[in-house]
């Protein structure tokens, strides 16, 4: 089991924790995790809906590379792995994009057959390491905790490969398997606001309100994410929700940061110090 | 827009009563559209079509062959279904081996409830075998004809020299 | 030879992508046409009398007809056939409508395409040669699969007809979904009160033989000649002996109801031995192997047996294998409901007062797990009620159709809740349906009792609390298309009107009795308007929701038309053979045995004296796979022979 790693931009920068504590699991789990080469930018955003060919060549550059090891690649971003999937799936059923797609690889010498599999990390661990691997490497199990699974809109919509695309619960089974308890949250994949709170902040911290409050009125002690978009939005502005609706104060963390630390890993390796609102005290068992 | 007239290849597809049949029959009355490329020829079961009706229909100028059955398992006759497909796959080495290209012959199973999958198979076949160009076996019958009475002409001029031939 | 060629224009259906005349023009240059015309309906009775009389006048030994499926008038034009004097198997069908107008846009082509097709036929039907049908004899006994309203109702009509009639049934009891209901809409009569009446008439008929706790497992033969093997599971009880008193259940170890009960919907629980309902039909317990510990470890103390005073329960009792001869089936295997769980946004499975309608069904009868008080999985009694239609109907994610009887029964359920609880009721819908004798007035005094109706498919249900009225609620979001804004209603209770599909094992039964599914999954009938109970398999009848979702009045309908089919079989007393069997051409037949393990029907033997294969006419099932196998080509199909073929495919070609 090999598999490629295509960080993207936020996994370098913002969401750095998710980075480290990605890596750490995928290593005491045995699984290498290899840099994809010289990787650029998945062309996420707008770009998407203004410049069609040359957004999705930008997308497929990664792609190409990627095949060249034959190797799947692992995508921990929820807007990477929509971005690749969407630029693999218009490629597969437009010839017109195709053709215009490998005109532009073709002019930096690349070329790309279609074989290339875009896995999110929670789909790697569930279906290829498997949760009995996985429940092997507890050695610090967080019981007594209780914790929100958040997965967000982009993660199971629209390709909802691995998991329901309304109820999904992968998540919520290595939640379990770190021996934390999972609150029902029937928010999980809801709207966090990210893409609104820069333009029209009223609106998006008001989606985040919801998450947040609701999280809190079940009694979770923190909102587990797999996104590096949701994490910073849902962390990074709760002073200013707090002032605009009511008062929230909740840890928002990655999945590999409650497996890293059930798994034994030093927190400085999880990158826990990073988050705004400090998570330490409650990825601990009770 | 002055290019010419694209090739209409021809296929003779032989569909079975019950399922593949059947089919096209729900593609009709569904008013599914496909392309006008096929002609069906109606047996019993897939397992009736003798691989000489496929090479006959080749020699006499199709372009492409479709043969349509039900699913394994499925076969209204129990297994017919599944001797076409032993006879088919000795069948498909032969035609490789007359330079016949793949794709210019084709198994499928359709069953009765999938007219959709007649347009899909249908359509997708006639591109392909557009893509292949005419395969007119009659016409390169009669260049091998040619050939063969050429060489003939030159064995006859040659003993006709009286020059030695090599044993 | 003389050829007569006939092309219909079916009115515009074939005349307006094909050019007839042209198409009548170029028949009419073919060597050996002696007639060829065009009309308007070929398959009226000007039509045939056309070709009648053409025979007659133009001394005509060949037809040809270039118009719909042979499916549907191959029938027609092979009578005409023999009333003009010709044989009927001189007659060739060219199917222009189906595989050439109702499919092809560009009319040169198609018409180009109907030539093609027609030099096929008429190069082929000169290889025709007379045949006959052959006539068999029909057993006059018939076989009904299913014990539902639908099997029910049929095996009653034949039976009164005089016929001898086996009904199979699954489960331990007869009755179907019928017997979960409660109330039956628009009347609101019970169902229970209509069904137990016919349940008991099946049990007490000297011309039924009821076959319940059974499966078919085995078909065999053809139209009218079926041999049937059936599987009659063993309840460990001997039937002839138990009077249904109920003391075993009583008696059981288990003091309390331990398992699941199917009957109840899994709204409570049985012991393992039980009876399904006390109207159970036969009145019979059984003992259901899974939990019972004497069939699971032989070490229980046998109350129950101690208990029966006649003796009734055998724990040694095996399952039986029967056979019997019927000349026709009727399958009448029912539906199966959707599972609510399929669709994780509305929170069934999740969320404990979200109930399917089926639950509800037995949650409002009188005789129910709670005696037809509503009360909740949480011990509460609901005070705002929240119907959603259309689950695992109208849906790209799971079943496309509409189950039809959802909308009608979703009203019944409004009414009924309200009247059992006096609640708020909400009903959200996409469109209403109510077509049927006294539906839309139903709809109209559901309208009149104050039950609130709202368009608009339902996005999600949850217990997310938005404002106090919320909190502790399940909220129902959807938005209001009459309206138009979203709305979030929050009620005690939500009732998910489940579609129906087809039984999960339906392609099973299919392959069984070699019938066809649609793509949905129910039974195929042969012809959607014109043949709705009969199916590709000559003898094999099909009635009530395993055809498609319909309502009790349809299946019943249904049932009594199959039950007049497989009459209209049996009672002719013989049925005519397609003559499309194979056999040998001894003097041509080299003796290589090639053909004879090819036949799935054993119909092949080989003649050791006089080294030859020969078949058995009567076993020949026509599929032509030996035919097409005989490397001397010594063996002909009727119908299918070699030269009929290679005519065909020159035709088509040159």
């Amino acid at each position: 089991m090999k598999y490629l790693y295509y960080p993207g931009c936020s996994l370098k920068g913002s969401g750095k924790a998710y980075e480290e504590s990605l890596l750490a699991v995928f290593r005491a789990l045995g699984v290498p995790l290899a840099e994809l080469d010289d990787w650029n930018c998945c062309g996420a955003t707008a770009y998407m809906s203004v410049e069609e060919t040359k957004s999705y060549a930008l997308a497929a550059r990664n792609l190409a590379i990627a095949e060249r090891e034959g190797l799947d690649v692992i995508a921990p971003c929820s807007a990477c792995y929509l971005v690749l999937n969407k630029t693999q799936h218009a490629l597969q059923e437009n010839a017109g994009i195709r053709s215009r797609v490998s005109g532009a690889l073709g002019a930096a010498g690349l070329s790309y057959q279609g074989h290339v599999r875009v896995r999110h990390p929670l789909d790697v661990l569930i279906n290829d390491i498997g949760l009995d691997a996985v429940k092997k490497k507890i050695v610090n199990p967080l019981k007594g905790r209780r914790f929100a699974p958040y997965y967000g809109c982009q993660l199971v919509r629209p390709y909802s490969t691995f998991d329901d695309p309304v109820n999904p619960v992968t998540m919520d089974k290595l939640v379990a398997a770190a021996g934390a308890e999972c609150v029902e949250y029937p928010l999980k994949t809801r709207c966090c606001g990210g893409s609104l709170t820069g333009t029209v902040p009223e609106v998006g911290q008001r989606l985040s309100y919801i998450l947040i409050k609701e999280a809190m009125k079940r009694k979770a002690e923190a909102i587990v994410t797999v996104c590096p978009l949701c994490q910073f939005n849902l962390d990074g502005y709760q002073d200013q929700i707090s002032s605009r609706f009511s008062e929230v104060r909740l840890p928002i963390v990655y999945f590999t940061q409650v497996l890293g630390l059930a798994m034994g890993l030093p927190s400085g390796q999880l990158g826990i110090h990073r988050g705004i609102i400090d998570a330490g005290a409650v990825l601990t068992a009770r | 827009m002055s290019e010419k007239r694209r090739f209409e290849p021809k296929i003779v597809a032989f569909f079975c009563n019950w399922c593949t049949y059947t089919a096209a029959d729900l593609a009709g009355v569904s008013r599914i559209k496909y392309a006008p490329n096929a002609r069906v020829i109606r047996v019993m079961c897939s397992g009736r079509v003798d691989p000489q009706f496929i090479l006959d229909a080749f020699a006499k100028g199709a372009d492409g062959v479709l043969l349509g059955g039900c699913h394994p398992g499925d076969c209204h006759y129990a297994e017919g279904n599944y001797k076409t497909l032993r006879r088919m796959r000795l069948l498909e080495r032969m035609l490789k081996g007359m330079g016949i290209e793949d794709g210019r012959f084709r198994l499928e199973w359709i069953s009765g409830a999938e007219g959709d999958k007649v347009k899909v198979v249908i359509n997708d076949m006639v591109e392909k075998v557009r893509a292949l160009g005419p395969l007119d076996l009659p016409g390169r019958a009669k260049g091998w004809d040619k050939e063969l009475e050429a060489l003939a002409h030159g064995v006859r001029k040659s003993e006709d020299k009286k020059e030695p031939t090599h044993a | 030879m003389r050829i007569g060629f006939y092309i219909c224009h079916c009115g515009t259906n074939i005349a307006g992508t094909i050019d007839a005349a042209a198409v009548r023009d170029f028949a009419a240059e073919l060597p050996g046409v002696a007639v060829s015309r065009d009309y308007k309906y070929m398959c009226s009775d000007p039509g045939q009398e056309m070709i009648v009389q053409d025979i007659r006048d133009n001394k005509l030994d060949r037809l040809v007809v270039a118009a719909c499926s042979p499916s549907l008038h191959e029938e027609t034009f092979r009578k005409a056939a023999a009333k003009g004097g010709m044989n009927s198997f001189f007659f060739q069908m060219v199917n222009i409508r189906e595989h050439n107008a109702w499919v092809h846009e560009d009319k040169a082509a198609a018409t180009q395409k109907a030539k093609d097709q027609v030099r096929a036929a008429i190069t082929r039907v000169r290889f025709h040669k007379a045949l006959e049908k052959k006539s068999v004899p029909v057993n006059a006994n018939v076989l009904v699969v299913g014990g539902g309203i639908a099997g029910i109702h049929a095996a009653l009509t034949l039976a009164n007809a005089g016929k001898t009639v086996t009904l199979v049934e699954r489960d331990s009891t007869i009755g179907g979904h019928m017997a979960l209901f409660d109330k039956t809409f628009p009347t609101l009569d019970c169902a229970a009160c209509i069904l137990t009446p016919k349940m008991s008439a099946v049990k007490n008929h000297p011309n039924i033989t009821l076959w319940t706790y059974s499966e078919v497992s085995k078909v065999e033969g053809y139209v009218g000649n079926y041999k049937v093997t059936v599987k009659r599971k063993t309840r460990y009880i001997k039937e002839d002996l138990c009077v249904g008193c109920l003391d075993c259940i009583e008696a059981c170890v288990f003091k309390e109801p331990k398992f699941r009960d199917d009957f109840n919907q899994g709204l409570s629980k049985r012991k393992p031995v039980y009876m399904s309902f006390p109207q159970a039909t036969p009145k019979l317990v059984t003992i259901d192997p899974e939990t019972c510990i004497q069939l699971k470890t032989g070490k229980c103390r046998k109350s129950c047996a101690e208990a029966c005073d006649r003796k009734a329960i055998d724990f040694e009792l095996k399952d039986e294998m029967k056979e019997l001869e019927v000349g026709a089936i009727i399958l009448a295997t029912g539906f199966s409901a959707f599972d609510p769980k399929r669709h994780a946004y509305y929170g069934y499975g999740r969320y404990p007062n979200v109930y399917s309608a089926l639950e509800v069904e037995r949650l409002v009868n009188a005789s129910g797990p709670t005696n037809g008080e509503v009360v909740l999985r949480d011990g509460k009694h609901p005070k705002a009620i929240g119907i959603i239609h259309c689950v695992g109907s109208r849906d790209e994610h799971t079943n496309k159709w509409c189950s039809r009887v959802c909308c009608m029964y979703s009203l019944k359920l409004a009414h009924l809740l309200k009247e059992h609880t006096g609640a708020e009721i909400y009903d959200f819908y996409i469109d209403m349906r109510t077509p049927g004798k006294t539906y839309e007035e139903f709809y109209d005094r559901l309208l009149q009792e104050g039950v609130h109706f709202i368009r608009g498919r339902v996005a999600e249900v949850n217990d997310w609390a938005m404002t106090p009225e919320e909190e502790g609620k399940l909220v129902i979001r959807v938005e209001d298309t009459l309206a138009g804004f979203v709305r979030r209603i929050p009620v005690d209770m939500v009732v998910l009107s489940q579609g129906l599909e087809a039984r999960k094992d339906a392609g099973d039964v299919r392959r069984l009795f070699n019938i066809g599914c649609g793509t949905e999954g129910f039974f195929q009938e042969r012809h959607p308007k014109l043949a709705p109970v009969s199916t590709f398999a000559d003898g094999i009848f099909i009635a009530g929701a395993c055809q498609g979702p319909k309502d009790i009045p349809d299946t019943v309908a249904q049932a009594g038309a199959a039950a007049a089919e497989a009459l209209a079989l049996v009672d002719a007393g013989h049925v005519e053979l397609e003559p499309n069997t194979s056999h040998v051409v001894e003097e041509e037949c080299c003796g290589c045995k090639s053909c004879v393990p090819l036949c799935p029907y054993s119909a092949i033997s080989f003649d050791e004296a006089k080294k030859k294969a020969s078949i058995n006419e009567v076993l020949c099932k026509g599929c032509g796979v030996c035919a097409a196998a005989c490397p001397s080509g010594s063996i002909r199909q009727n119908l299918f022979e070699d030269e009929e073929l290679f005519g065909e495919i020159e035709g088509v070609l040159s």
